[in-house]
C-alpha cells in the first residue's frame, strides 16, 4: 500500500543527506571531543561546526548553544535550570495553558514543589495576550514561559511583544521553538528571548537530540552534575552522531527555508480549501491566528478523530488526533479544551502536519479518501442527520 | 495501540448498523467522559432478541465492540442477553487496553438499558 506521512509535528523522516553526514562519527570520526589528541579533535570540529549551523538557523550566537538529548530536555533545563538558579528573588513562573506537556508538567512539578504558577488563558485562536503577561508579573517573578508555536493547532504567538515586556520588567523568558524552528523565521537577535527550546527530529535530523539557546550572561543551574561539558550547562560525552545530523538538518532548513516553507503552505491551504469544499460540517480551529505553515487541526462534526485516524492510516494515511482516546488518556486535548472547544468537539478533531517531501499528490490523495471515511463514520453516529 | 485485525474489520465492516423501524426496545448510553454515545435498537419476541441494530459515534473500538455486541445478541434470550459484560466482548475481539475498556461499556450497558421494561 501506498504510503503518505502528515504527522511532522510529531517527527519528520531523516533526509538522507542528513544520515550520509552522520554516518563517519559512528566509523572514523568516533573520537570524543573533549579528548585533545587528534580523534578527539576531529569529533570537536564536527561538533564546533553543527554548533554553527544550529546557531545560524535562528540567528544565535554559536557559543549561546547548548546541546542536549532533545526538546523535553531542553524545556526542563530552561524551565528547571532557572527556577533553581533564582528561587532566592522568588518562586512565581508565568505561563500558558496551551504549552507542550514538557513545560506544563514541569511547571506542574515545581507547582507542587510550592511555586506559585500563573497559567495563562488563550483566545479563542489560541493566542495569549501580552497584556495578560504584563498584569501576571510580580516582583517575585523569575520566569516568563511562552511557547512559540503550538504543536497541536499551529498558532504562533505573540513572542516578540511578550520578550519586550519580559525585558522591560527584567524577567527570564524562555520559548519552546520546538514546533517553530525551521518552519517560520527565528531571529533571536531580534527577539527579546533568554531561552529558546529546538529539536532535530522536527526537521529532518535524528531523533534524541536537541538544543537549547542560552543567551550570554543567562545564570541558571545544570540539570546534570557531571564533567562540566557543554559550557558547563550539560555534563555527558556529546552525541557527536546526533548533533552532526541536527546541524546538518539545520543547515538544510536554512538554505531550503524559503521554497519549503511556501511549499508546505500550499499544500496546506490546499488541503484545507479542498476537504471544506467536500465535506460538510468541518471546521479548522484557530483558522484565522497567524499559523505555523505546515499545521492543520481540523475538526469534523459527528465523527471521533480516533475513528479518523485510524481509517486514514487503513488507507495508508499518517495522522494524529490531539483527542487523548489515541495517546491512553481519555481526556480531551487541554489545547483544544483552552481554545473553548467543549470534550466532544475537542474528540472530534484531526491534526494534519506536513513536511517539505510532502507532494500535492499526498495531498489529494487525502482529499480523495477522507471524504468517504467522514460520511461513513457520520452514517454511524446516533445523533447525525443527512442534510 | 495494536487493535487485533478482527476489531478493526468489525470498525471498518461493521455488523448489524443502522436503526431498527420495528424495534419494541431502545436505549442510548454515553459516556460522558470521552463523549462516546452509543444507540441500540432491540426486536424482542417473547424471551427472545429477534433482531438488533446499532448506532455509535465514538473510537474504533468503540464501534467495532457496539457491532460485534449486538450481532451477538441476536437469538439470545433476555437472561443471556443481560448477562453480557464488557469484557466478554472486549476479548472476543482480542482485548483492548485498559483506557479502552470504556468503550465496550457501552454497549454492555445499552443492552441492559433497552431491556429494562422486560421481566
Amino acid at each position: 500500500m501506498k504510503r503518505i506521512y502528515l504527522d511532522s509535528n510529531a517527527t519528520t523522516p531523516m533526509r538522507p543527506e542528513v544520515w550520509a553526514a552522520m554516518l563517519p562519527t559512528f566509523n572514523e570520526n568516533f573520537g570524543n571531543p573533549s579528548s585533545i589528541h587528534w580523534f578527539g579533535q576531529q569529533a570537536k570540529a564536527l561538533l564546533d561546526s553543527a554548533r554553527q549551523e544550529v546557531a545560524r538557523l535562528i540567528h544565535a550566537e554559536s557559543s549561546e548553544i547548548v546541546f542536549l538529548g532533545g526538546g523535553t530536555e531542553a524545556d526542563n533545563l530552561a524551565i528547571r535550570g532557572i527556577a533553581e538558579a533564582h528561587k532566592a528573588k522568588g518562586r512565581h513562573i508565568i505561563t500558558s495553558k496551551i504549552e507542550h506537556h514538557a513545560v506544563l508538567h514541569t511547571c506542574k512539578d515545581l507547582e507542587k514543589q510550592g511555586w506559585e504558577i500563573t497559567w495563562l488563558n488563550v483566545s479563542r485562536d489560541g493566542l495569549v495576550d501580552p497584556e495578560d503577561v504584563q498584569k501576571a508579573i510580580r516582583t517575585d517573578t523569575v520566569l516568563i514561559t511562552i511557547m512559540h508555536a503550538n504543536n497541536e493547532i499551529g498558532t504562533i504567538e505573540p513572542i516578540e511583544e511578550i520578550g519586550r515586556i519580559a525585558e522591560q520588567a527584567d524577567v527570564y523568558f524562555h520559548s519552546d521553538g520546538v514546533q517553530s524552528t525551521g518552519k517560520i523565521p527565528v531571529d533571536l537577535k531580534k527577539l527579546k528571548v533568554d531561552l529558546y527550546s529546538m529539536s532535530a527530529h522536527k526537521i529532518h535530523g535524528p531523533k534524541g537530540v536537541g538544543a537549547l539557546f542560552i543567551r550570554k550572561g543567562t545564570i541558571l543551574k545544570p540539570l546534570l552534575t557531571g564533567g562540566g561539558h557543554e559550557r558547563n550547562r550539560r555534563s555527558g560525552t556529546e552525541n557527536v552522531a546526533g548533533i552532526v545530523g541536527f546541524g546538518h538538518a539545520a543547515k538544510m532548513a536554512r538554505e531550503g527555508f524559503d521554497s519549503e516553507t511556501a511549499h508546505m503552505r500550499e499544500l496546506r491551504d490546499r488541503l484545507e480549501a479542498g476537504l471544506k469544499a467536500r465535506i460538510a460540517s468541518i471546521h479548522v480551529n484557530a483558522e484565522t491566528a497567524p499559523r505555523l505553515p505546515n499545521t492543520s487541526n481540523i475538526m469534523v462534526d459527528f465523527a471521533e478523530g480516533e475513528g479518523l485516524v485510524i481509517s486514514l492510516d487503513l488507507k495508508g494515511v499518517a495522522v494524529s488526533t490531539g483527542s487523548a482516546c489515541s495517546s491512553g488518556s481519555l481526556e480531551p486535548s487541554h489545547v483544544l479544551t483552552a481554545i473553548g472547544k467543549t470534550p466532544d468537539e475537542a474528540h472530534g478533531s484531526l491534526r494534519f502536519s506536513l513536511n517539505a517531501m510532502n507532494t500535492v499528490e499526498d495531498v489529494d490523495y487525502v482529499l480523495g479518501v477522507l471524504p468517504g471515511i467522514a460520511d461513513r463514520l457520520r452514517e454511524l453516529s446516533p445523533f447525525y442527520k443527512r442534510a | 495501540m495494536a487493535y487485533s485485525s478482527k476489531l478493526l474489520d468489525y470498525f471498518e465492516n461493521p455488523r448489524c448498523a443502522g436503526e431498527l423501524p420495528d424495534a419494541n426496545a431502545v436505549a442510548e448510553v454515553s459516556n460522558p467522559i470521552c463523549g462516546d454515545a452509543m444507540k441500540l435498537w432491540l426486536k424482542v419476541d417473547g424471551n427472545r432478541i429477534v433482531d438488533a441494530r446499532f448506532k455509535t459515534q465514538g473510537c474504533s473500538a468503540a464501534i467495532a465492540t457496539s457491532s460485534y455486541a449486538t450481532e451477538m445478541i441476536i437469538g439470545m434470550d433476555l437472561m443471556q442477553a443481560r448477562a453480557v459484560t464488557k469484557e466478554q466482548i472486549a476479548d472476543a475481539l482480542g482485548g483492548l487496553p485498559a483506557s479502552k475498556m470504556h468503550c465496550s461499556v457501552l454497549a454492555a450497558d445499552a443492552i441492559r438499558a433497552a431491556l429494562k421494561g422486560f421481566a
